[in-house]
């Protein structure tokens, strides 16, 4: 692989990270930055794949996998405590369950 | 028997313990059995241990009892040492104390505090034999801080009514300001000559302490601020009458008979380093004169009987410090004991009066109880007799033998001594005339039981011929300078005795016959002021709330919000704003966390960029 596709690929993968983070920030609703969590997760897989071709090791692929993993973990919990706050407050709106202030 | 010494202070304290721990339980007779019981036997070993060394060679008796702590290379024994000083003490404690713990079992029969006014009792007997007994200084400041205790704990044992809780505060706190002094004095003795035991030290002062010199001058002027506090002596005395407010047998065993005394034990006791600064022995003298004066002035002009008999115990014991200053040291002595007997008497025999009367203490709503209540009537007077001086009773001998050695020492003393003895007389008969003569008013018809008649016959006996067992004091004290017996000596020995017949005299004029009016005398123009400001015993209480109480309380209350605190109030207030800080930042709106996580996160990327 060469070198301007490697650049290509890490400025795709801030791009979709920049995104992730703007998800999460900006939207209320829970489910919507849980997506934007994946995007994140998603955009630093991809920074390690166009790392692992670009030096030809295997150790970018492995990385990878390790956080496909823990992102099918984070779903699977992220998922069930919408379901619980979902029941408990009937929204998922970020904002009006600020419970926990000081 | 003088190795079982040790026991007498031992049976009333270990009787105090177990009154203290488990009294409550126990009924009224075992309490009375246990508290009266244990002083019974101190006072029997007092008996026989006394038979044995006034018929012995009455040599000092010393007794090692074993170490009390140790310091590096010093160690403070505690250890007894028997004299006939200390054996006139002890027949004062455990006697005169016996007898009032009796006359206390009838007395204070129906009062809730039974068990712990027995406990209180025993402890003081306990400390005031350690005090007597004691070889070192610093065993006797033991007993001297012990009976203090003892004191204040007695005099507000009525603790519901917050007037004897204020008595009680008003003599610890003014008796402490004395024994500060006593015992600034002890570190000045100890710092120069290395030892507390009493006789070392009196006979290295004796040997290398320079008469008049500014250390025994300085030593004894606290020693005397701290008899001056613990026997109520210008100008710490007003303690005394407020003290009253104990119970009756308290006053006669505590504020009469022993306690009070302690300080002329402690100036005889010491009285070597005394001949050493003879200006602080005069300054003994004229306090013992003015107080003697003052207190007798406001004893005429009070109306409540045991504040009458308090005002004359200062006024006695003005007396003792006068002969002590004089170097009468076994007059004065002689009269701490007679002077133990009748005052007792008088304190129990008044205590005797004031239930007849339903609890009033004005004698001047008393009267006519000469006939209904003979024993009271007979020990009173046998009381006011002998604590007026007047021949053939006991304070007769050891007051007539004060005033002829004050007359040697300087005729200014003698003359305020006589007029002293004069005031005495009158307001001694002052009080018999009021109380058992005249119309008799309602009184409670029940008369006093043997427990409480035989100590009013005993001490009436003593206070009689008291002056008859004098205990040989000689091999303690350094004789008085042979008297010389001068035609002026005569006469003026003459004097002195026919003093309390005047004051005698007047009483009757007053308060018998009524032939000079009391009302009449004393709204005179000018003896009203008079009167009132001896009433309120010279002002010294006013003098002592203008000086020590109010600026004491104007401070409490500028200081009411405690400036040194304010370093812990800031450090407080520091903590409690930065935790509102902190709490407002826990907005829990989730974005707000993740939005300053990625700020920080960008901080840190950008300095790490930057370097």
């Amino acid at each position: 692989m060469n070198g301007i596709l490697i650049e290509q690929s890490l400025l795709l993968s801030i791009a979709l990270f920049v995104l992730g983070v703007t998800g999460v920030l900006v939207r209320r609703n829970l489910i919507m930055i849980l997506m934007s969590l994946e995007i994140m997760l998603n955009a630093t897989g991809l920074a390690f794949i166009a790392a692992g071709s670009r030096w030809g090791q295997a150790d970018g692929q492995i990385m990878f996998l390790l956080i496909l993993t823990l992102a099918a973990a984070e779903v699977g919990i992220g998922l069930g405590l919408t379901l619980q706050i979902y029941r408990r407050f009937h929204s998922l709106d970020t904002d009006s369950i600020n419970k926990m202030q000081g | 028997m003088l190795e079982l010494l040790w026991v007498i202070p031992l049976t009333p304290f270990l009787s105090f313990l177990f009154l203290a721990i488990g009294g409550e339980q126990l009924s009224k007779p075992a309490i009375s059995w246990m508290g009266v019981g244990s002083v019974g036997v101190s006072a029997m070993l007092t008996a026989l241990i006394a038979g044995e060394f006034l018929n012995g060679t009455m040599q000092a008796y010393p007794m090692q009892l074993g170490n009390w702590f140790t310091i590096e290379h010093w160690s403070v024994p505690f250890g007894f040492y028997l004299d006939a000083l200390s054996m006139t003490m002890l027949i004062v404690v455990t006697g005169v104390g016996f007898l009032i713990h009796l006359y206390s079992a009838e007395f204070m029969a129906l009062d809730s505090g039974y068990a712990r006014f027995f406990a209180y009792m025993n402890l003081f007997v306990a400390g005031m034999l350690v005090l007597v007994l004691a070889d070192n200084l610093l065993l006797l400041y033991f007993g001297w801080e012990g009976v203090g205790l003892g004191s204040y704990l007695l005099i507000s044992f009525w603790y519901q009514d917050p007037v004897n809780g204020n008595a009680a505060r008003k003599a610890f706190v003014m008796t402490r300001i004395g024994d500060t002094a006593l015992l600034v004095g002890l570190f000045v003795l100890f710092s120069h000559l290395h030892s507390l035991d009493i006789q070392t030290l009196m006979a290295q002062i004796t040997s290398r302490w320079e008469a008049g010199g500014p250390l025994p001058v300085a030593t004894a002027t606290l020693l005397l601020c701290g008899a001056l506090g613990k026997s109520a002596q210008l100008p710490l005395q007003s303690w005394l009458p407020d003290a009253m407010a104990g119970p009756t047998p308290v006053s006669a065993l505590i504020h009469a008979a022993t306690m009070v005394t302690a300080g002329v034990y402690l100036i005889a006791r010491t009285h070597s380093l005394f001949i050493l600064a003879p200006s602080v022995q005069s300054l003994v003298a004229i306090i013992g004169a003015m107080t003697l004066l003052m207190a007798g002035c406001s004893a005429l002009t009070q109306t409540d009987i045991k504040r009458i008999l308090a005002y004359s115990t200062i006024s006695q014991l003005g007396y003792m410090f006068l002969a002590l200053g004089v170097g009468a040291w076994s007059a004065a002595i002689f009269h701490l004991l007679n002077h133990a007997f009748f005052k007792a008497l008088l304190f129990l025999a008044a205590g005797v009066v004031i239930e007849c009367f339903h609890h009033e203490h004005n004698i001047f709503k008393m009267g006519g109880l000469r006939k209904i209540m003979p024993i009271a009537f007979w020990s009173f007077l046998i009381g006011c007799t002998a604590l007026s001086g007047l021949p053939f009773s006991s304070g007769y001998e050891s007051k007539h033998r004060i005033l002829l050695a004050a007359f040697q020492a300087s005729p200014y003393l003698w003359a305020a001594g006589c007029v002293g003895a004069l005031i005495t007389g009158i307001y001694s008969f002052r009080m018999v005339f009021l109380i058992f003569f005249g119309e008799l008013g309602p009184v409670a018809e029940k008369p006093p039981g043997w427990r409480m008649r035989l100590p009013l016959i005993m001490l009436s006996a003593l206070a009689l011929f008291g002056g008859m067992l004098q205990i040989p004091l000689d091999s303690v004290f350094p004789a008085l300078v042979a008297q010389q017996a001068s035609r002026s000596f005569n006469s003026v020995a003459v004097i002195t005795a026919i003093a309390p017949f005047i004051g005698l005299l007047i009483a009757s004029q007053f308060y018998l016959t009524g032939s000079l009016s009391v009302q009449n005398f004393a709204n005179n123009g000018w003896i009203k002021p008079i009167r009132n400001f001896w009433f309120s015993g010279w002002g010294m209480d006013k003098f002592y709330d203008y000086l020590v109480v109010r600026p004491f309380k104007t401070f409490c209350k500028l200081n009411r919000n405690d400036v040194v605190d304010g370093l812990n109030t800031a450090i407080v207030l520091l903590c409690f704003g930065g935790h509102l800080l902190g709490s407002t930042l826990q907005t829990g709106r989730i974005r707000w966390y993740a939005a300053s996580m990625m700020l920080g996160v960008v901080t840190i990327i950008a300095i790490g960029w930057s370097t």
